[in-house]
């Protein structure tokens, strides 16, 4: 299993708002919360690669992450053609 | 028994799980990036059986590949395929492109007359597209309840017996099987800057610069994304470039071999030359793997490019402006 290589991100979590939906221990790839009791917990925040799925399904806004797509090729391409936000179009399955 | 006869205005399209030959070679174009954006399936909804108001509804994207996979492992099966319009592109990219969205699912539910063919307004979606869709804002603007199923269509079959996903199936994953297939799109990619740079390398340095050229690419293309995990260094440009200096070794001794008794500046020269050119290659295209891979972030891209493309970009202008150099002195020295 491979992990996200950086050792920061922008993940922020605020146990205070969260009402225990589970959802964001659902929709996370990488399983960086587990359900605590009542309440979600942020387990692995190295592990995010900022996809933002928790944050998209979280409906008490209890998370927040600046997402995007962390790939360098779209990153350049944009940044060549003066576009802010970079889309991607790979061949994955 | 026919679903047709459910709604009046729905349109709803037969399919099987089954992959045909046909299929197949689509798939296999798809996987060599021939055609990127032809690889499509009609987007709306799919009966795959004998469907009938209490069947499951299953979500996809139209990329072939995705709906392949899902009809593939849905064997013995009667149940609706809703086909979003993810403009070709796979589940995970286009749920973070905003193809694959909330408004799209709620737009097509509406389209294809779902709540008139089914009674159970529940919908079962592929996990990773959840970075585009809001559960609780399709709840709200269609009464629809979405469930995430498992990250691989392949985990369904064991899905659907519980409802519940395991640990594994909520992962993803990057084995070497996977890291393989992307080769193929990679290969792809490089085969144009691969000419290019290799006719350049030769007629400033010749074959043996040409060759390492090759290498170089190969090596960032093929056994970068093979070796990931065991490449020691931190992040992908360091591992690019060490790996792009180890695969560039051979050809140093050779051009040191080659020209045994030419003075030691032009040595070393070469030396320096092929050590600047060749690792940056290789690492350029190792950052560029980052897209490809399942658990790079954009903040850690980010930086990483700022880091390191400006060194790549100034280890290769002056590797070339080097070899430009050496080659010049040769002429001049000769002649
Ligand atoms: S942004 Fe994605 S990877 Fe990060 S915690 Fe949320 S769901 Fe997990
Ligand atoms: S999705 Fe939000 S509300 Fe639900 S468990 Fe996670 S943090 Fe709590």
């Amino acid at each position: 299993m491979m992990r996200n290589v950086y050792d920061f991100n922008t993940l922020q979590y605020d146990s205070q708002l969260c009402s225990g939906c589970r959802m964001c221990t659902i929709v996370c790839p990488h399983q960086v919360f587990e359900q605590n009791g009542k309440i979600a917990e942020l387990i692995h925040p190295k592990d995010c690669m900022e996809c933002g799925a928790c944050q998209l399904n979280c409906p008490t806004d209890a998370i927040t992450v600046d997402s995007g797509v962390g790939c360098a090729k779209a990153m350049m391409i944009a940044a060549v053609k003066g576009k802010k936000e970079p889309t991607c179009g790979c061949a994955r399955p | 028994m026919n679903a047709q006869n459910n709604s009046s205005q729905a349109h709803i399209r037969p399919t099987t799980s089954k992959i045909t030959f046909k299929n197949r070679w689509d798939h296999f174009l798809a996987r060599w990036a021939f055609n990127r954006m032809g690889h499509r399936v009609e987007p709306g909804l799919y009966s795959l059986g004998h469907p009938a108001a209490d069947s499951h509804v299953f979500v996809s994207g139209n990329y072939t590949l995705s709906f392949d996979a899902l009809r593939a492992n849905l064997t013995r099966l009667d149940c609706y395929i809703l086909v979003l319009n993810t403009k070709g592109i796979n589940v995970w990219c286009a749920a973070g492109g905003g193809h694959f969205s909330t408004d799209e699912l709620v737009n097509r539910i509406e389209t294809t007359h779902l709540p008139e063919v089914v009674k159970r307004h529940v919908l079962i979606l592929p996990q990773l597209s959840a970075s585009g869709v809001a559960a609780h804002d399709v709840k709200k603007q269609t009464g629809f309840r979405v469930e995430y199923g498992p990250v691989r269509a392949k985990d369904l079959p064991e899905y659907l017996k519980a409802r519940k996903a395991t640990k594994e199936m909520r992962t993803v994953s990057f084995a070497l099987y996977d890291r393989l297939i992307l080769t193929g799109v990679e290969i792809a990619h490089a085969v144009i800057p691969l000419v290019v740079l290799g006719v350049i390398m030769f007629f400033i340095s010749g074959l043996l610069a040409a060759a390492a050229t090759v290498a170089a690419i190969f090596a960032g293309v093929v056994l970068f994304p093979l070796l990931l995990p065991w490449l020691p260094t931190p992040n992908f440009s360091t591992k690019g470039f060490l790996l792009g200096g180890i695969v560039v070794l051979p050809f140093v001794l050779l051009r040191c071999l080659g020209a045994a008794d030419a003075e030691f500046w032009w040595r070393a020269g070469s030396i320096l030359a092929y050590l600047l050119v060749f690792p940056s290659m290789t690492a350029f295209i190792a950052l560029n793997f980052t897209g490809s891979t399942t658990f790079t972030s954009r903040s850690g891209v980010k930086s990483e490019i700022f880091t390191y493309f400006p060194v790549m970009a100034w280890m290769f202008c002056s590797g070339i402006v080097i070899t430009i150099a050496l080659a010049l002195a040769r002429f001049f020295i000769d002649s």
